[in-house]
C-alpha cells in the first residue's frame, strides 16, 4: 500500500463513517441461537468492549466483524464499507487471539512480519516496521527468539505486535489478558489502554471480565443470550443499568423488591450505622441485621439482613477500621441508608442474575 | 536415596538388557560380511561378496522392487488417510468420534494374524484376486495408525486459531498453506511416513495372507531360512532390510522430536 492511498484512508477515517457498524445481525449454530437482532456502531478511535458471561454472543460478534464469522442475516460494515461476503484476508482489521495463536516454527520477527510478508511489502520496510513495533511493545531483541522460549506476558506482546504492525483500521481483542496472572494483567489493561490513545486506533475488546471493562473502555455493550442488554460509558452502566441482569453482571448484585418493584443499589453508595441513630432527612432507610462479614485487605463487605425482607451488601473502606473491629460487627442490628438518586428501579428478571450460562 | 550399590546394580542390569535387545542384530549384521559360507564364530575373513550376490539375484531383486512398491503406496494410502482421520477428531466433534478414534488404533493392537485371516477370508470371498493392491490395503490397515497419531498428536500442540492467525493477517488460502499449515504439519506427516514405511518394508504375518504368488523381501527371508538356501546371501539382505527399517525410525524420532513446535497455550 503506497503512501497517497495510506494517507487517503486517514482522511476517510475521519469521516463520520463509523469503524464498525452492526446491522441486524444474526447468527445460528444449528438450533442455538448465538447473535440476535444485533445492532452495533462504533465510531472511528473508541475503545469499545463487548462484555458478558461466556456463551452470551460477545465472541462471536468478534468474529462476525473479523470475518470468521458469516451472519445469517444482517450486515457488517467497516468504515462504511459493506464487507458482510468479504473473507477475513480482505478486512482491513487484525485480531490478538485468546490464545496469542503464535506460529510456532517462526521466529518473533517472522511472526510480526507476516502480515507485511504476505501483502509483498519489501524486506527493507519490513524490518524496520518490525522493529519498531517491538520496541513500542517492549520487546526490543526478542525478535530471534522462538515463542516457545517466551514467557506468557511476552507472548502476549508479540500477538499485539503482529496485529498491529499491519496498522489495521480497527483492532480486535478477544480476552487477550485471560491467561495471565493478575498483576501482569493490570499492568497489561493500563499499556493497552495508552496503546489506543497513541495509536488512535479503535479497539474492539472481549472479556467477561467487568473490571476490565470499567477500567479500559470509553464504551462497552453488555451482552446476555445473544443480545445487547445495554450499551453505554462504563459510569452509564455501573451507575444506571438498564436490567437485573446489568446490575448483577456489572458490579455486584444488590437488588431488593419493594411494593412489588426492583431496585438496585450499588454497594459502596449505601451508609450504615447503628440502629436507634436518626435517618437524614430524603434518605431512603432500612433496617437491618448484619448476618455476615468478609474482611478483604482494603474494603470490608457486610452481608446486611433487612427487617422487611431482602439482603444487601454494603461496602466500606478500612480507611481507620481494623480487622477485629469489622469482624466484631457480626449479629449487630444497623440502620442502612442512601440517597433516592442512588436507588434505581430495574426491569425485574426472575431468575436471570449473573454468569447462569 | 539410592546406594552406590543400587546405582551399579541398575547400571549393569541395564546394559544386560540392552545387549540382550541389540546382541543377535549385530550378529546377523556381522555375519553379511562373514566370507565363509558356513555360520560359524569367530568370523574368519570379510567380504562384501554376497551383497554383490545378492544385488544380481533376480529373485531377490524382485522381492526387493516389490517391497518397496508396497511399502510406498501402503504409506501414500496411510498419508491420505491418516491426516484427514486426525483432522477431522483433533478439529471437529461429532456423534462416535470415541467410537472411530478406536476403530482406527485398534489395527495396531490386533495380532497380525487376526488382521491377516480377517483380510483373506474377505477377498476371497469378495472373489478378488490376491495381487500387490491385496498387499497394500492388508499394510495399509496398521499404517493409517502410525500417520493418524503423529498429525493427531501435532494438531492437538498447536493453536486451532493458527490458520485464522494467518487469514487475518492477509494471507489468502494458498498462502496460509505454504506458509503455516504445511510447516507445522510436514515434520509430523514425514516422521509418519516413514514410521509406516519402516513397518511396512519388514511387515511378514499380514503379508502372508494377502499376498498371492508374490514375495516381498521378509518373505522371501523366511522362506530361504525356511529351506536353508543361500543363507550367506539371505544375510546380505537381512543387513539391508534392517538398515531400510531403523533409518527412516531414527528420522522419525528425530522429526518428532524436533524443537520450537512445543504448543503456544
Amino acid at each position: 500500500m503506497s503512501v497517497q492511498e495510506r494517507t487517503e484512508e486517514r482522511h476517510l477515517e475521519s469521516s463520520p463513517a463509523p469503524a464498525v457498524s452492526l446491522v441486524g445481525i444474526r447468527k445460528a449454530y444449528g438450533d442455538v441461537v448465538a447473535v440476535d437482532g444485533l445492532d452495533l456502531e462504533i465510531p472511528v478511535g473508541e475503545f469499545f468492549t463487548l462484555l458478558g458471561p461466556s456463551g452470551s454472543g460477545k465472541t462471536t460478534t468478534l468474529r462476525l466483524i473479523a470475518g470468521f464469522e458469516r451472519p445469517d442475516e444482517g450486515r457488517v460494515e467497516l468504515g462504511g464499507a459493506d464487507v458482510t461476503n468479504r473473507p477475513p484476508y480482505a478486512r482491513d482489521v487484525n485480531t490478538v487471539f485468546q490464545d496469542y495463536a503464535l506460529f510456532p516454527h517462526m521466529t518473533v520477527a517472522e511472526n510480526v512480519a507476516y502480515g507485511l510478508r504476505v501483502k509483498g511489502i519489501g524486506k527493507a520496510e519490513r524490518k524496520a516496521r518490525v522493529e519498531d513495533v517491538l520496541r513500542r511493545m517492549r520487546l526490543p531483541g526478542a525478535g530471534g527468539r522462538k515463542p516457545s522460549q517466551l514467557s506468557g506476558g511476552q507472548r502476549q506482546r508479540v500477538a499485539l505486535a503482529r496485529a498491529l504492525v499491519n496498522r489495521p483500521q480497527v483492532l480486535l481483542l478477544d480476552e487477550p489478558l485471560g491467561a495471565l496472572d493478575l498483576k501482569l494483567r493490570q499492568e497489561m489493561q493500563l499499556f493497552l489502554k495508552s496503546l489506543q490513545q497513541d495509536l488512535g486506533i479503535t479497539f474492539v475488546y472481549v472479556t467477561h471480565d467487568q473490571d476490565e471493562a470499567l477500567t479500559m473502555s470509553d464504551r462497552l455493550a453488555v451482552f446476555d443470550r445473544g443480545r445487547i442488554e445495554q450499551i453505554g460509558s462504563p459510569a452509564e452502566v455501573y451507575e444506571r443499568p438498564a436490567s437485573a441482569f446489568v446490575a448483577g453482571f456489572v458490579g455486584v448484585s444488590n437488588v431488593i423488591e419493594r411494593g412489588g418493584k426492583s431496585f438496585a443499589v450499588r454497594p459502596e453508595k449505601i451508609r450504615m450505622s447503628d440502629a436507634g441513630a436518626e435517618p437524614a432527612r430524603g434518605e431512603h432507610a432500612e433496617a437491618g441485621r448484619i448476618r455476615e462479614v468478609v474482611y478483604a485487605g482494603m474494603v470490608t463487605r457486610y452481608l446486611v439482613e433487612l427487617d422487611r425482607g431482602g439482603e444487601l451488601q454494603v461496602v466500606r473502606q478500612n480507611l481507620e477500621t481494623s480487622s477485629a473491629e469489622a469482624l466484631d460487627q457480626q449479629g449487630r442490628n444497623v440502620i442502612l441508608e442512601w440517597r433516592p438518586e442512588h436507588q434505581l428501579e430495574i426491569d425485574p428478571e426472575p431468575g436471570e442474575t449473573e454468569g447462569e450460562q | 536415596m539410592s546406594g552406590r550399590g543400587t546405582r551399579v546394580g541398575l547400571a549393569v542390569w541395564s546394559v544386560l538388557v540392552i545387549a540382550f535387545l541389540w546382541l543377535p542384530i549385530l550378529i546377523i549384521l556381522a555375519y553379511a560380511f562373514n566370507g565363509s559360507v558356513l555360520q560359524t564364530w569367530p568370523i574368519q575373513n570379510l567380504t562384501f561378496h554376497w551383497f554383490h550376490q545378492a544385488w544380481h539375484d533376480p529373485d531377490v531383486r524382485s522381492s526387493l522392487w516389490l517391497s518397496v512398491k508396497v511399502g510406498l503406496l501402503a504409506t501414500a494410502v496411510a498419508l491420505v488417510l491418516g491426516t484427514a482421520a486426525s483432522f477431522a477428531i483433533a478439529r471437529f466433534s461429532f456423534f462416535g468420534r470415541e467410537a472411530v478414534s478406536f476403530l482406527l488404533l485398534l489395527p495396531i493392537a490386533l495380532p497380525g494374524i487376526i488382521t491377516g485371516m480377517a483380510l483373506n477370508s474377505f477377498f476371497y470371498f469378495a472373489g478378488i484376486s490376491f495381487s500387490i493392491w491385496t498387499i497394500v490395503i492388508g499394510h495399509a490397515t496398521f499404517c493409517v495408525v502410525l500417520v493418524y497419531n503423529n498429525v493427531l498428536a501435532r494438531l492437538r500442540r498447536t493453536s486451532p486459531s493458527l490458520i485464522e492467525a494467518s487469514q487475518d493477517l492477509g494471507a489468502d488460502g494458498w498462502q496460509t498453506f505454504r506458509f503455516v499449515t504445511w510447516p507445522v504439519l510436514s515434520t509430523a506427516l514425514v516422521a509418519g511416513g516413514l514410521l509406516a514405511f519402516a513397518l511396512s518394508f519388514d511387515e511378514v504375518i499380514v503379508t502372508t495372507f494377502t499376498s498371492g504368488a508374490q514375495e516381498t523381501l521378509p518373505i522371501l527371508i523366511l522362506d530361504h531360512i525356511e529351506r536353508g538356501q543361500d543363507l550367506p546371501v539371505i544375510n546380505a539382505v537381512v543387513f539391508v532390510v534392517i538398515v531400510l527399517t531403523v533409518i527412516p525410525v531414527v528420522i522419525s524420532q528425530r522429526l518428532t522430536h524436533e524443537s520450537g513446535l512445543v504448543g503456544t497455550r
